[in-house]
């Protein structure tokens, strides 16, 4: 199981901002170990950010997303105490989901 | 001669089987979430071949996307933070495109009605390169590029 992300949301005037900090390795299938081998891609190829039911982000990424994604956008509404769930599925099909509540 | 509860008891079998067989994990869980990973459109190599991946025309340059918090000249390929506003009305949609990396298309977002069309994140660069924000509004597709310098050395170059 990969670790916890590290989720911060709080209300901007009338809109939540919401960063996000993920661990995964990113690997691109580009890289070669000491024997000279490929080591195979393994990266987050889906996210979906939610906010009670409605998707407020989605997103498809290559392995040219950094090492330990880092994202952060703004969605109108949302209240203190709301709750904000991020999933995410890599290309092994391993999955994450975690929740923050909105300061 | 027919035998309905032995035709019953065998599909209950299956059934069952069927659901052990997700519980066990080997049907894949994101299915149905990795079926809109675009792949197509993550082998592309250039501009045109995204766009057609993608299923738009040739986007029309715009100087209503605009980059913010990105580095001129990163001096760590492997850590360049890009962030992207657009101002054209209607955006829907926002993808990162490195010109010169090995597959082209770093990054896509959907960005439903009452989420900013601005958001930021961090890609990987192999070299000094144009980075194209790729903007889908109202159906219609805008770019603007921006050269970033990786500096390989690490040192500020």
């Amino acid at each position: 199981m990969a670790d916890p992300m590290k989720i911060r949301a709080h209300v901007v005037g009338d809109a939540t901002e919401v960063k996000v900090l993920m661990s995964h390795e990113m690997e691109t299938g580009q890289r070669k170990d000491a024997q000279g081998n490929t080591i195979p891609a393994w990266f987050i190829q889906n996210v979906k950010v939610m906010h009670d039911d409605k998707v407020v982000l989605a997103a498809q990424w290559g392995p040219a997303v950094a090492k330990n994604p880092f994202l952060s956008f703004k969605f109108k509404g949302g209240a203190k105490g709301d709750k904000v769930k991020i999933t995410w599925v890599d290309n092994h099909n391993e999955t994450r989901t975690d929740e923050a509540t909105i300061a | 001669m027919d035998h309905p509860r032995r035709d019953a008891l065998r599909r209950g079998g299956a059934l069952s089987l069927l659901t052990l067989v997700a519980a066990a994990g080997w049907l894949p869980r994101g299915a149905a979430a990795a079926e809109t990973w675009n792949k197509g459109a993550f082998e592309t190599h250039s501009l045109d071949e995204t766009m057609k991946a993608l299923g738009g025309a040739p986007p029309v340059p715009s100087k209503d996307i605009v980059f913010f918090s990105t580095p001129d000249i990163a001096e760590n390929g492997a850590v360049v933070p890009i962030g992207i506003t657009s101002n054209v009305p209607k955006t829907e949609a926002i993808a990162i495109l490195v010109e010169k990396n090995p597959n082209m298309l770093a990054a896509v977002f959907d960005v439903p009605a009452g989420t900013d069309a601005s958001l930021s994140t961090r890609i990987k660069m192999g070299q000094t390169s144009n980075v194209f924000a790729l903007v889908k509004a109202d159906g219609r597709y805008y770019v603007n590029s921006k050269e970033i310098k990786v500096t390989l050395g690490g040192c500020g170059g």
